[in-house]
């Protein structure tokens, strides 16, 4: 229980040195500042594994310099990009131009809010936490259609299109895959959802559909971070780099980051709903809670570690095969995947250990 | 807290709505407008009903702004701003909207807001079960209602974005 004394010694620790006003407010400040850590590290930590991985996938050793196993390889990029000037274009609207990037990474902060890195390290457990998800994450792709509309270059524009019809597209399949899982759990409380898979994980409880569930929301999530395969929107070969082209420096920072940022969240609502969140494996380690976080970030990165294998393994689709896959393919598999989960649940067919 | 919460989410709003009506680019209207909508959603997670903040949020700010912000991509170019409409026209929107605006709060001020006090957040079963209820004051009825417009309203957008395909097909097959 070592977080929970940390976080409860900090809270008591606060409310005895200051009025219970400003003791809250400074607690909010505090775990927005742990947030962002959260969000910096992490998002610099991806980036690296990313070339690694591809690294790997491709026969190379990859970043190897800077730091051992060039673990601060990224921090550098990071300072590199820190310094670096802020262009723009002329005759942009400034203000949407600056303001996108915000968007993006707001959003992927609410989500990363919701999410539960271990029973107590949880900030907003909301009691509709999956939906709340879904809603939040319905919200980033104005940022991606301001910033390639603003900056006033024909690339940008093509590129925030693309995604906006990706993302419009393939929200609905993350949304009804999700829905699927929902029909066995009976709620939408992330802590709920997790306290349910005590008796086995849901891919596990729900088998047939759950396993197909999973796969859909894999697929429809990986397009909806806009990563490879799905990579319509940046295309390096025939967009230059898509929407964030004209954006330089830290705001390009911003973007990049909240898409491994956004990767993340995939893989870790995927861990929560499918695979048990921070549960152990058969309760292997249920006596020390301290593991929670452990697990889920094991879990977490082998759903990214999934993901980066698509990246570097599937040619890129095309605009129409993108929208034929959704609307024709997972769609229609989703929608019988929900009534054959519900029959499955009305005739007590799940798997409880 | 919750009071300063709250004017700062109405500050927020009204100066966002003001701008989005006065603003001359028409996308910078739109993302005043999302400001105004993502208050409101705001608003009804302060008052707990989380589930109404998420659909607030999904269908406003995630699903209409998100088209209107499409169109206006396909149509406005960045230069572009809009017109100053006549004054005879001026006048008469201030007028109207004077007159809404009285109408709005002499009803606001004349009605007996009673304090409940206590707020119980609605769990979403409850909103489900509602729904699903044909007995007294479920919600069945219009949920269909709902369900079969919005059938209607896709069977249609197919049949316009067919168009001519459509008509073409039937005359081959005569």
């Amino acid at each position: 229980m070592m977080q929970l004394r940390i976080t409860e010694n900090v809270h008591n620790w606060l409310f005895s040195v200051m009025p219970e006003g400003v003791a809250s407010i400074v607690e909010m400040v505090l775990i927005a500042v742990v947030y962002l850590t959260i969000f910096a590290v992490a998002g610099l930590f991806l980036v690296l594994l990313e070339r690694r991985v591809a690294a790997w996938f491709q026969l190379r050793i990859g970043p190897n310099r800077v730091g051992p196993q060039g673990l601060l390889q990224t921090m550098a990029d990071a300072i590199k990009l820190l310094t670096k000037e802020l262009t723009g274009t002329e005759r942009a609207d400034k203000f949407l131009y600056n303001l996108a990037p915000y968007f993006v990474i707001i959003t992927a902060l609410m989500a990363l809010a919701v999410i539960p890195f271990s029973a107590e390290f949880h900030a907003f457990d909301i009691n509709i936490g999956l939906f709340f998800l879904i809603a939040i994450s319905s919200i980033g792709v104005i940022g991606i259609l301001l910033g390639g509309w603003s900056s006033n270059n024909k690339y940008s524009l093509i590129g925030a299109m693309r995604s906006g019809v990706q993302t419009i597209s393939y929200e609905l399949s993350v949304g009804l895959s999700l829905l699927t899982m929902v029909v066995i759990t009976g709620s939408l409380q992330l802590s709920e959802i997790i306290e349910i898979q005590k008796s086995g994980w849901l891919i596990l409880q729900g088998h047939i559909p759950a396993v197909i569930a999973f796969m859909i929301f894999m697929i429809s999530g990986t397009a909806e971070t806009n990563r490879a395969p799905f990579d319509m929107v940046e295309a390096e070969s025939e967009l230059g780099a898509g929407f964030h082209t004209e954006y330089s420096g830290m705001k390009f920072a911003y973007f990049f980051l909240a898409e491994f940022i956004n990767m993340f969240i995939i893989s870790a609502i995927a861990a929560t709903v499918f695979f048990g969140g921070w549960l152990s494996p058969f309760g292997i380690t249920e006596s020390i809670p301290e593991l929670g976080v452990f697990w889920f970030l094991l879990k977490t990165m082998a759903l990214v570690f999934l993901m980066m294998w698509f990246r570097w393994t599937f040619p890129r689709l095309r605009v129409d095969q993108l929208l034929t896959l959704e609307w024709k393919y997972l769609l229609p598999i989703n929608l019988v995947n929900i009534v054959l989960m519900a029959l499955l649940v009305w005739l007590n067919l799940t798997i409880r250990l | 807290m919750e009071r300063i919460i709250f004017y700062a989410l109405a500050l927020i709003m009204i100066a966002s709505a003001l701008a989005s009506v006065m603003s001359r680019r028409m996308l910078r209207s739109v993302i005043y407008l999302l400001f105004v909508l993502c208050g409101v959603a705001g608003v009804y997670f302060m008052m707990d009903y989380n589930f109404l903040g998420a659909i607030q949020l999904t269908i406003y700010a995630g699903g209409i702004i998100v088209l209107i912000i499409f169109s206006v991509l396909l149509v406005h170019h960045i230069e572009m701003r809009m017109e100053i409409a006549k004054t005879s026209k001026l006048l008469f929107t201030g007028l109207a909207c004077a007159l809404g605006m009285a109408v709005f709060l002499s009803v606001i001020y004349s009605y007996e807001f009673e304090v409940t006090g206590q707020s119980s957040g609605t769990e979403v079963i409850d909103i489900g079960e509602k729904l699903l209820d044909y007995g007294e004051g479920g919600f069945i009825l219009p949920f269909e209602v709902i369900s079969v417009l919005l059938l209607a309203a896709m069977v249609g957008a197919i049949v316009i974005a067919k168009g001519t395909a459509l008509a073409e097909n039937k005359n081959e097959n005569t």
